[in-house]
């Protein structure tokens, strides 16, 4: 036996932790920073010194003088927007890393189960049929078309002794019969406005949410972030495939269960409120991977730090990009992320 | 330390791949399955570690049914590797090899000294030490087999169940392999190809044909001339090799 290896030995051990609280830290700093960047960015630009005040004056720290105009714009506005953009990049982001572990497919993402289809369904059909009213029965539409996905996926895919191909397959299934769904509903049943409206809300928004969008998107995503670094050495388990993880002693059934409810619960919360963004569940956790390797416990956490201030970014970018005018943040999004796509293809394909 | 077998049935469709199946392994001894392509080893390999429920019969571990135990409970004392087995994850040959521990911690508990030194023994044994920050993609199809068995080892077993382990790996590495774990004081099958390695190294043979078992016994009962043409269709002669006393196979050109 060699005495020179000592993988990791409690005196060892201090300054990695040292390590990853800094790191940690580094990060909430930065999305923080790329957070306040976005909200002095708009029609009326505020200073990063404002927005800081703003927020200290609201939590009860300090008590600056300030322009109410400006506090207006940033806290009833701008803040609330830039933090449920920071979340939904974060969930989507966990949302891909997770469903490429499960299905041990690189170019899965929370999209390829035909969620954000089966979301856009619910939602159109609430608003070109003109059911309830406003943004809350659309968000409770998408919701529930977000789980008649998943439950049709679930069944098509024969509950979770399908195995990863066919989870994929039933996905793909899902996605072309709900965009079929989506097409025929607007063009039989709606007019022209509804249907840009519908066009621009399927394309992704952060323009209407708000205070209680925030709350609710940051519970779903933290207590899923939570639950997914549960599984992370779960979840490094199944790198050889279901087979092996079941011979490590993972309950492979029940694992798949879990995990796959998760990434409906926050891939549906966020469709319903921001519409479907893509793109950020399959570049983000391939960046990340590429950074800090495969191994879950470090993986899951960069993806949400990087999915978060990817998205912040997206958001700036889809504000900027034309003047007087904002991109949908999907554009955005599939704008890097098609390029991003290429090459892992090309790079997967030099691989094999 | 005793796996046994009572009466295994397991189908696909209206298929029976295995049809009734029984034996007993002996402890701490290594037991080998021999039988031509599709006669249902791997199938049965899959039963005996519980990854598969058979429709009749079954599988006691310690006079216990193996469906009572948890999956846990079954990964802390059987390890099993797999015919193939391969990822895409850009893990090293150490990150393989740990996962060997999972069975072993809980959620919450560190690393300890107890899974860095089955890791480092594990590593040791395969010979592959000084490979243990190389990629997996980098390996040649022998280092990744044995980074398999070394994740076999680290996982502490009292039953090791191996899927013909002896693919792909260069002569040197077969015979240190099938020394290495004829030698381990654990409870041993082995799915081989090789009829002369398997004749050199274990301690008792099971020969299957279409989901049966046709023969079983020791190396000298087992490897008849007339069990070789039935079973696998060649012509062969056998003797008692004078260098290890145990039956050696010359095949008829
Ligand atoms: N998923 C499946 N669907 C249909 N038939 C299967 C399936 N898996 C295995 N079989 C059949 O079961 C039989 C036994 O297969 P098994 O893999 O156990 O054979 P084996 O003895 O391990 O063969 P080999 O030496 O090639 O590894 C074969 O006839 C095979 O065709
Ligand atoms: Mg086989």
């Amino acid at each position: 036996m060699s005495t020179t290896v000592s993988v990791s030995q409690p005196a060892e051990r201090l300054p990695r932790l040292v390590w990853g609280a800094g790191l940690l830290l580094g990060s909430l700093l930065a999305i923080g920073l790329v957070v306040g960047i976005s909200v002095g960015i708009g029609d009326m630009p505020i200073p990063l010194s404002t927005t800081y005040a703003v927020i200290t004056n609201k939590l009860g720290w300090t008590s600056f003088e300030l322009n109410r105009i400006h506090a207006a714009i940033v806290w009833d506005y701008r803040l609330s927007r830039s933090l449920v953009a920071a979340f939904c990049g974060a969930g989507l982001a966990l949302a891909g890393a997770i469903m490429q572990s499960m299905l041990r497919n690189p170019l899965a993402e929370p999209y390829v189960l035909g969620i954000s289809a089966g979301a856009s369904t619910g939602a159109v059909l609430i608003v070109m049929l003109g059911l309830g009213a406003g943004a809350v029965s659309l968000s409770m539409g998408a919701f529930v078309g977000a789980f008649a996905a998943f439950l049709f996926v679930a069944l098509l895919s024969n509950g979770a002794r399908g195995g990863a191909d066919r989870t994929i397959l039933a996905g793909v299934a899902a996605s072309q019969l709900f965009n079929a769904a989506t097409s025929y509903i607007v063009t039989t049943a709606g007019n022209a406005q509804q249907a840009r409206d519908v066009m621009f809300w399927l394309l992704g928004s952060f323009g209407g949410v708000r205070w209680p969008d925030l709350f609710l998107v940051s519970v779903v995503v933290g207590l899923g972030l939570v639950a997914c670094l549960c599984y992370a050495r779960v979840l490094d388990a199944f790198a050889f495939g279901d087979e092996a993880a079941a011979s490590l002693g993972v309950n492979v059934a029940q694992t798949r269960i879990v995990l796959f409810a998760l990434t409906a619960v926050m891939t549906a919360t966020i469709v319903s409120m921001v519409g479907t963004i893509g793109f950020v569940g399959l570049v983000v956790p391939h960046a990340a991977r590429f950074v800090v390797g495969p191994r879950h416990a470090r993986l899951l956490p960069a993806c949400a730090i990087v999915g978060a201030i990817f998205m912040v970014v997206a958001d700036i970018a889809s504000r900027v990009l034309i003047p007087q005018q904002s991109l949908p943040i999907g554009v955005v999004t599939a704008l890097v992320g098609v390029p991003f796509f290429a090459v892992i293809l090309y790079r997967l394909q030099r691989a094999s | 330390m005793s796996i046994k077998a009572d009466n295994l049935v397991w189908k696909i469709g209206t298929k029976r791949v295995i049809d009734g199946v029984s034996f007993e392994a002996e402890p701490g001894k290594l037991l080998g399955l021999l039988g031509p392509n599709g006669s249902g080893k791997t199938s049965l390999l899959r039963l005996l570690a519980g990854l598969k429920r058979p429709h009749a019969g079954r599988v006691m571990l310690d006079g216990q049914d193996i469906s009572s135990f948890r999956r846990r409970a079954i990964a802390q004392r059987v390890a099993f590797i797999e015919q193939h087995a391969t990822t895409n994850a850009n893990l090293k040959v150490i990150d393989v090899v740990k996962l060997g521990r999972f069975p072993h911690r809980t959620m919450l508990s560190g690393w300890t000294r107890e899974d860095d030194r089955a890791v480092n023994e594990a590593l040791e044994r395969t010979g592959m030490s000084g490979k243990r920050d190389d990629a997996w993609q980098s390996l040649s199809g022998g280092e990744k087999q044995r980074t398999h068995v070394a994740r076999a080892l680290a996982q502490s077993p009292s039953e090791l169940i191996l899927d013909e382990p002896t693919n792909h790996l260069d002569v040197q590495h077969q015979i240190s392999l099938l020394r290495l774990i004829s030698s381990l004081p654990i409870t041993s099958i082995i799915a081989l190809h090789d009829l002369n390695h398997a004749a050199m190294y274990c301690d008792r043979l099971i020969v299957m044909q279409a989901g049966w078992i046709v023969a079983s016994g020791t190396p000298q009962d087992v490897l008849t001339q007339r069990l070789l043409r039935e079973v696998f269709s060649v012509d062969a002669h056998i003797e008692t090799s004078p260098h290890h006393a145990r039956p050696h196979i010359h095949f008829q050109r």
